[in-house]
């Protein structure tokens, strides 16, 4: 279900096998974390402090970032909001079109109903995934808000869909490749 | 027939042997044989160079489906089929929904069977309506021609059996027989064995032919009857076979191309086109059946047809008919991959089966002069694809598609008519 | 993975796959609303010529709980019309606009030769004797979620093992996944030739309960085809049952399985049925979870790849 408006038949999600070369390292450790508490605090600041917010990674590349954003804003706030993991393997809209494996398990330890979930991922690039967790988390209840948070932003939006709390916005090509990890944001691609 | 027709460059093999010669066929039968009496000779030319020219075969196994269901296959159909495998003759009659059992069923047979590709021989069942309790006339239908008698699937209850073989006995007929034992093969659809019971279909055990087998032998002894048996597939029923020929016993027996050829793991994948009777046996059998042709064991090699409609074959396993089609392609076999010696492939495929239905004096050889020009000109290097595409049988399930088969009759001449030129049936 | 006619011939990657997908699916049931959208859109038909109401509700239940539609076919009810071929059935039903046919069929085979009739995917629910692939697939995630691993599991299987395909099945995903497969039944009850087959034979049931991590029951039938398989019903349940003396030999770890429907009184004991070590209920809880993984499988995935590393969608 790729958009008619993409010419390339290149897909997003990286082909199997192979292994990520990077040529670019545009994040170090430490930009990673200075983004990070930059982040945490807008969030504080948006929502008034933490008392209603939850935050849910998305698996898998969301996981390990919503735990350092909940580390982050115990620091800031004094509590440690509640943090939740979410598949949103079985939501998507290419089912049928790639095999689609589940990355990991939806855990939510807190309702959702009437409070604010912060959806945090690794990277935003079509919105395909954003997309199919609004989905997903309307089987686990009705938020009163759902906030959008990113550490790069890598643009190619196919559907309507901004995040709230960006970490670095880094235009790139179609065909690369983003990986946010502990040690910094590298840009590059998959050799066969 | 006043056509002249010469057969140039090929060699002739009959039961004398192997000889470079030429085959003037003049007015229905051959006029001369050797190696340049086709010189200055005006006539029809049928180009024989790299090929045998043998006795027309006779197919002693050929189901035609007329006239119980013509829809699945015609005397018409059938014959040219055989006659495309090299045929000049079909013993007809071992349909099991027709069985032969009276002169009305022989006339309305024979006349079914005029203008067809092959001379169509019949053969009466051995009790009415083949129910294994009333003997056929036999006498009235010998006196009418027909030399073998036998019921498809055998006969159950011994004693009619033993019958018909002392009565057949003193009628000098032949009694072709399907050595199976038909409670002990009952309800099942392939060989009992490790196929079976990876794939959880009910088996066919070897032992039912081999009792069957036993039997018919011990019963065959005491009566003096001349025996053939039919459609041998197991090792075991081959070296009772041989056994019982030492013994002095007045015994033919034949196996089906498919037999030598395929096993039961071609069942692996449901196909329903290789669901036969008898069953297609392990690897050590098949190659025992090749062998059994090789040594002489075996007097001849029958194509089995008996084809199956769609309908009938596109169903589940079990729930399939047995049978498929197996002519034009099985006299193939006998050349590859069995790797039958030419003369031992004319033993097989004409001189034994003609003698076996007293069909000599018309078939079988040899290729001499004065003889019916009952011919068959055999390209053992062509290289064909079984399968639709040289299907001529109304139906289209066979075990043989999608095989590469190397053997192809070229030409086949029924009583001096080219009833079969360059692989294309005339009629 | 196109259809999933049978077990055999499935490496040890596919079964992992799918009880990793299966695990996947149990944490849905799980939820308020144990649903997803992975396959809206797609239709499924159950095509019963077997009366199974509990196989095809399952299968249905699986079906809806990933928004598919569902065309539901049985005998029993009728709308299979005797007489009408299973390939003209089974074509009928394609034109309606099916994505995946669920046959269940007392033919082996069937299933095979209808994957050669219809470009819809086919999940074979059980075909005669032959195999019951989600069956087998049910039973493995039921014991790795008890043992948490298959390998070098112990596994007897016992009884009628000639005429099951549960036992056929699990053989393959048995031994697949690394468990030891023993065979305990009367020659008269064993298919005739096993001896490619991966596992021990014996008819020593006292024996084997010794040494044995789960022991499986199979249905005891007492006749086929108007013919007795065994010389008494009693002597079978005391040289084959379950029974309470026997049970109580059992090891505490030691599981007890049953494909259901039970003989209590036959195959197993009534008492043993109601104890703890016998996991059927968990089976049939399982099997729904286990056929959307089937489901998602075979509509839902697309050309194998492996989903990870770098950029996100």
């Amino acid at each position: 279900m790729s958009s008619p408006a993409s010419p390339e038949p290149v897909s997003p999600t990286p082909p199997s096998g192979g292994v990520f070369v990077p040529r670019t390292r545009v994040l170090d450790a430490g930009d990673v974390q200075r983004a990070v508490w930059r982040m945490a605090h807008e969030i504080s600041e948006r929502n008034r402090g933490t008392a209603d917010v939850v935050l849910v990674g998305l698996a898998s590349g969301g996981v390990a970032f919503a735990a350092r954003l909940a580390d982050a804003l115990d620091d800031i706030d004094g509590t440690r909001p509640p943090t939740g993991t979410l598949d949103v393997a079985f939501h998507r809209d290419d089912i049928g079109l790639r095999s689609v494996m589940p990355h990991g398990v939806t855990d939510l330890p807190v309702e959702i109903t009437d409070r604010v979930v912060v959806l945090v991922d690794d990277v935003l690039f079509t919105g395909r995934t954003v997309r199919a967790a609004l989905d997903a988390l309307n089987d686990h209840g009705r938020p009163r808000a759902v906030q959008l948070a990113v550490m790069v932003d890598r643009g190619h939006r196919e559907l309507p869909i901004r995040p709230d709390f960006v970490g670095k916005n880094l235009p790139t090509r179609r065909d690369e490749l983003v990986r946010v990890g502990g040690d910094g944001v590298e840009v590059g691609e998959m050799s066969a | 027939m006043s056509e002249v027709l010469l057969l140039r460059g090929g060699v002739v093999v009959d039961r004398s042997g192997e000889r470079r010669a030429d085959v003037v066929v003049r007015d229905g039968v051959v006029a001369a044989v050797g190696p340049d009496v086709a010189t200055g000779v005006a006539g029809t030319e049928l180009d024989c160079s790299g090929a045998y020219v043998m006795p027309g075969f006779v197919d002693l196994f050929s189901g035609v489906g007329e006239p119980a269901d013509p829809s699945v296959e015609t005397i018409e159909s059938a014959t040219r089929a055989a006659a495309l495998a090299g045929c000049t003759a079909v013993l007809v009659g071992v349909d099991p929904s027709a069985p032969l059992d009276s002169p009305a069923a022989l006339h309305h047979l024979r006349a079914l069977a005029a203008g067809a590709s092959c001379a169509v021989v019949p053969s009466a069942a051995l009790t009415m309506g083949a129910a294994g309790e009333r003997l056929v006339p036999m006498a009235q239908l010998a006196d009418l021609g027909v030399r073998v008698f036998g019921d498809p699937g055998g006969v159950a209850d011994p004693t009619v059996l033993r019958r018909a073989m002392a009565y057949a006995a003193d009628l000098g007929v032949v009694v072709a027989l399907d050595p199976v034992d038909p409670v002990l093969a009952g309800g099942g659809h392939l060989h009992e064995g490790p196929w079976s019971s990876l794939l959880g279909i009910a088996g066919i055990p070897a032992e039912a032919e081999e009792l069957g087998v036993g039997r018919a032998l011990a019963l065959a002894l005491r009566t003096g009857v001349r025996l053939h048996l039919r459609r041998l597939s197991t090792a075991a029923s081959l070296g009772m076979v041989a056994a019982a020929r030492r013994a002095g016993l007045d015994l033919t027996a034949e196996v089906t191309a498919a037999h030598a050829l395929f096993v039961d793991a071609d069942c692996a994948a449901f196909d329903p086109a290789f669901k036969l009777e008898p069953p297609l046996r392990p690897a050590a059998d098949r190659d025992a059946v090749a062998a059994a042709l090789r040594s002489g064991v075996v007097d001849a090699l029958v194509s089995g047809h008996m084809p199956a409609s769609a309908v009938a074959k596109n169903v589940p396993f079990a729930e399939a008919a047995f049978g498929a089609a197996t002519l034009p392609w099985y006299s193939a076999t006998v050349f590859s991959p069995v790797e039958c010696p030419p003369a031992r492939a004319v033993a097989l495929l004409a001189e034994g089966p003609a003698r076996i239905a007293d069909l000599t004096d018309r078939q079988g050889g040899p290729v001499v002069a004065g003889r019916p020009a009952n011919l068959t000109v055999f390209d053992p290097e062509a290289v064909w694809a079984a399968g639709p595409e040289t299907a001529v049988s109304r139906t289209a399930t066979t075990p043989f598609a999608g095989r590469t088969l190397r053997g192809r009759a070229r030409h086949t001449l029924l009583d001096g008519t080219a009833v079969v030129i360059c692989s294309e049936a005339q009629r | 993975m196109r259809h999933l006619l049978g077990v055999r011939g499935l490496d040890r990657d596919d079964l992992v796959h799918l009880l990793d997908l299966t695990a996947s699916f149990r944490a849905v049931n799980a939820r308020p609303i144990p649903k997803v959208p992975a396959l809206q859109g797609r239709t499924v038909a159950t095509l019963f010529f077997e009366d199974s109401t509990r196989t095809r509700l399952s299968f249905e239940t699986a079906a809806k709980r990933l928004s598919a539609d569902t065309l539901s076919f049985s005998v029993g009810t009728s709308s299979v019309k005797k007489g009408e071929s299973l390939r003209d059935t089974a074509r009928t039903v394609e034109a309606m606009g099916v994505d995946a046919i669920v046959l269940r069929h007392s033919a082996s085979g069937a299933p095979h030769r209808l994957a050669g009739w219809v470009d819809a995917a086919v999940v074979n629910a059980g075909d005669g004797w032959h195999e019951h692939p989600t069956q087998a697939l049910l039973d493995a995630f039921t014991l790795r979620e008890r043992f948490g691993t298959l390998d070098g599991l112990r596994v007897a299987i016992v009884g009628d093992i000639a005429h099951s395909r549960v036992a056929r099945s699990n053989v393959w995903a048995l031994h697949t996944l690394g468990a030891e497969v023993t065979l305990v039944a009367p020659r008269t009850l064993l298919p005739p030739d096993t001896s490619a087959w991966p596992v021990r034979v014996t008819d020593d049931l006292d024996d084997v309960l010794r040494t044995v991590d789960v022991v499986y029951l199979l249905r005891m039938q007492f006749e086929r085809q108007g013919a007795p398989l065994v010389p008494s019903l009693a002597e079978y349940v005391e040289r084959f049952g379950l029974t309470r003396e026997r049970a109580e030999r059992l090891g505490p770890s030691t599981v007890v399985m049953h494909p259901g429907p039970m003989n209590q009184g036959v195959e197993i004991a009534p008492e043993v049925a109601d104890d703890p070590r016998c996991l059927v209920l968990d089976q049939v809880a399982n099997g729904v979870s286990v056929r959307m993984a089937v489901l998602f499988r075979l509509l839902g995935a697309g050309p194998l790849q492996n989903a990870g590393g770098g950029g996100d969608v």
